[in-house]
This record gives structure tokens, sequence and C-alpha cells, in this order.
């Protein structure tokens, strides 16, 4: 079980640059390409990765399928709440400009924090599929 | 072309390499005709999750597809009459690449001119996506949702035997 | 000449048959949904070379004037691509489920196992 050993270290070096791109690209969505799908498929990948290397029981006890479908809804929650806070503060549903003093600046943080939502929902749901999928015993048939 | 060999080999575990590989090539596709956030996203999700579910589902399933018994006439005269169609049709579309396509006028010139000022943020495709189409991107964002409460229902309870004699619980999930 | 501005969507219109192809003539169940993937790229492919201006750039904001893509089916695709990712999942998912029930993938024996219940 040698060859293992590369395969472990390896994935430790990793796990945390990967980490840091998919954090990267969701905040870089701005200035070049990126944004919530790309950055929470990237950040999902990295513990699929973790999962495939140590196993599906050590990566389910550092991030429980409870979780990552807690993450999933809580996306959906953050992106219609900002629509929701857009509404008490006067404007529209979803008109970012309302949020702060000045509009442009409302756009920059109303699209910080939908991108956010859709971050979180993403990675949940990437997560989700595949402890699923790999959870699931084979049939004898 | 690989989207034939994909039609042609049996060996599915060959399959959804291939599959992957597709993905991969058509992420480039895009990246040549100037579409790198759509590049990035088919790269990540096509080539990533594509490939890694349906290897999943292939430990799952079994990797063999059995041979086709009869040359199936039916659905090659349907797709070379739709094909025919389509092409027939793609007579009357605009010529790749031209500015003056009905495409990139009314809406997308408004987009690429105001969006500096109103927004302020220099990737237009996030512009688009989070604030001018926001409400798409909620719903968007509602039917991964859907689609994550559908897998778990079908796939995160126990398996039950389904014997004839009725349903027993397996050893568990 | 005018014909050759046209190549884009043969080649769309080619991926998208064969696509097509595999979706209704293969009975396996996994080949149907592979070739519905197929099928979903060359839509995308579509798209993006309609968008796409000669001699343009990637619609990010640069100083200065520029001639920029069309920003407005990147979008559209972008939807379009992680949809398409639920899809496949939900479509795997009842693959395995049908697995697990009939005991076997191919459409051919699960029509017969149904005719014989």
């Amino acid at each position: 079980m040698e060859d293992r050993v590369i395969l472990r270290v390896g994935a430790k070096i990793l796990i945390p640059h990967i980490l840091l791109f998919a954090l990267y690209v969701q905040f870089h969505g701005d200035y070049g390409p990126g944004g919530g799908f790309q950055a929470g498929v990237i950040f999902a990948s990295a513990f699929i990765l973790y999962a495939l290397i140590y196993g599906l029981a050590h990566a389910k006890r550092v991030l429980p399928l409870g979780f990552a479908s807690f993450c999933a809804a809580l996306g959906v929650v953050i992106y219609a709440g900002v629509g929701v806070a857009t509404l008490l503060k006067g404007g529209v549903f979803l008109e970012y400009g309302v949020l702060r003093h000045d509009p442009v600046h409302g756009q920059e943080l109303g699209i910080l924090l939908v991108e956010l939502g859709v971050f979180t929902t993403v990675f949940g749901s990437m997560v989700a599929f595949f402890y699923s999928f790999t959870g699931r015993r084979k049939s004898r048939s | 072309m690989t989207a034939v060999a994909l039609l042609r080999i049996r060996n599915l575990f060959a399959v959804v390499m291939l599959a992957g590989i597709y993905s991969l090539l058509s992420a480039g596709l895009f990246t040549v005709m100037d579409a790198v956030d759509v590049a990035f996203t088919e790269a990540a999700v096509g080539a990533g999750i594509s490939t890694v579910l349906m290897l999943g589902t292939l430990a799952l399933v079994g990797r063999k597809e059995k041979a086709p018994d009869r040359h199936p006439v039916l659905p090659l005269f349907v797709v070379l009459v739709t094909g025919a169609a389509l092409v027939y049709g793609s007579l009357d579309m605009p010529p790749f690449g031209d500015p003056d396509n009905p495409i990139h006028q009314h809406v997308a010139p408004r987009y690429l001119e105001e969006s500096g000022e109103e927004i302020g943020v220099p990737n237009v495709v996030t512009s688009v996506l989070a604030s001018y189409r926001g409400y798409d991107t909620m719903g968007e964002t509602t039917v991964i949702f859907t689609a994550v409460v559908g897998v778990l229902l079908l796939m995160a309870t126990r398996r039950r035997r389904w014997t004839e004699e009725g349903k027993g619980d397996d050893d568990g999930g | 000449m005018r014909v050759l501005g046209l190549f884009n969507y043969w080649i769309f219109i080619f991926l998208m048959m064969v696509g097509f192809y595999t979706l209704i003539s293969r009975g396996n169940l996994v080949k149907k949904i592979v070739g519905l993937n197929i099928f979903q790229t060359s839509v995308f492919i579509l798209y993006i070379s309609m968008g796409k201006v000669r001699g343009g750039t990637a619609p990010i904001l640069m100083e200065g004037d520029a001639v920029y893509s069309n920003p407005l089916p990147h979008v559209l695709i972008l939807t379009a691509i992680v949809v398409g990712v639920a899809t496949t999942a939900l479509g795997l998912s009842l693959v395995v489920r049908i697995k697990e029930a009939y005991g076997t993938i191919e459409e051919d024996e699960i029509q017969a196992e149904d005719l014989r219940l």
C-alpha cells in the first residue's frame, strides 16, 4: 500500500490550494471569468478529492450530508433574502441600487451577496450529489 | 469525431471518459469563441462533475452495453429527416461572426455600454447574470436545489429488497 | 460564398443529430443520458457561435475602445449548463434506482419485465 502515500501526501498539499483557488474565482468573478457557479464546483471538487483519497467515512465526518443539503437550501435563501431586503428598503424585488447610499455601490454589494448565495447552493448540491451516488451499496443482481 | 465514437463504443467506462473529453473539447471551442466564462463552467461542470457522477453510476449499474440485435432503421430515418430539415432551416441564418447580425442589436449593445456606469463591474457576463437578469439566476439556483431534493429522495434512503413476497429491509445503507 | 459562412450551423447540426440518434436508438439507459449530454452541449455550441463577433474579444470591459463578443448568449448558456448537470444527476439517480428495481438497465429487458409482471 505504499503507492497510496503519494496520493495522500499529494492530496494534502493540493486541497488547500484548490479551496483557495475556488475562493479566488468567486471573489474575482467581477474582474475576470468566474463567479458563483464555477467557484462552487471547484470548492466542491476539493471535498470530492478528499473523499476519493481518504474514504467516504472520513469525508462524511468533515462535511456531513445534512450540512451539505443545508448549504444547498441556504444559498437559495440568501438569494431570495437579498431580494426581500431590497423590497424592505423601498425598491422593487432584486433592485440592488437601494441597498446602499449610492446605486453603484449598491449594485456591487448586491452582486457580491447574490454570487455568495449561488456559490453556497452549487457547492452544497455537488457534494450532496457525490455523497448520494457513492454512498449507495451495489445491488447484488 | 468524439461524438460518433461515443455512439458506437459499448464499454461504458470508455464512453464516460470520452464524454469527459467531449466536454473538454467543447470548452476549448468556447474559449476560441471568446466565451471564457462559459468555457470555465463547461470544463468544471461537464468534464468534472458529470464525469464523476457517471462513474459513480457505472460503479452501481455495470459497464457493458448489450449489443443491438437488429439494425435500427426508424431512428436513423428520423434523424436524417430532422437533420435535413435543420440544414434547410440554416440557409436562412446570418453568417458566422458578422457584427451586423440581428443578435447583436437591441439589448446587447445597451448592456455593454451601460454596464460600466450603472454597475461598475468589468465582467459584463457577471453583471448581466447577477444584476440585469438576476431573477433568472434565482430561478436557476432554485432548479439546482430542486435537483438536490430529487436526488436525495431517490438515493439517500435505505435500500429495500424488492422480492415477490413484499418489501423487507436490506442490510442497511 | 455565403454558404461558407454557415459552417458553424452545420457542425452544430451534425453533433446534435449524433446526440439525438444516440438518445433514441440505443437501449442502454446510461448511453441515452450520455446522448442527451451530447445534444445539450451541441446546442451550447450553437448559441456561443452565434454570439461571436469577428475580431471581438471576451466581454470583460477594458480601457479604451474595443470590440466585444456578445455577452447575452454567454449568460443563457451558463444557466443552461448548470441546469443540464442537475438534469443529468437526477436522470442518473433514476437509472440507479431502475437497476435496483429491475435488475437491468437495457430498455427492452425492462419492457419485457414490465409485461411479465
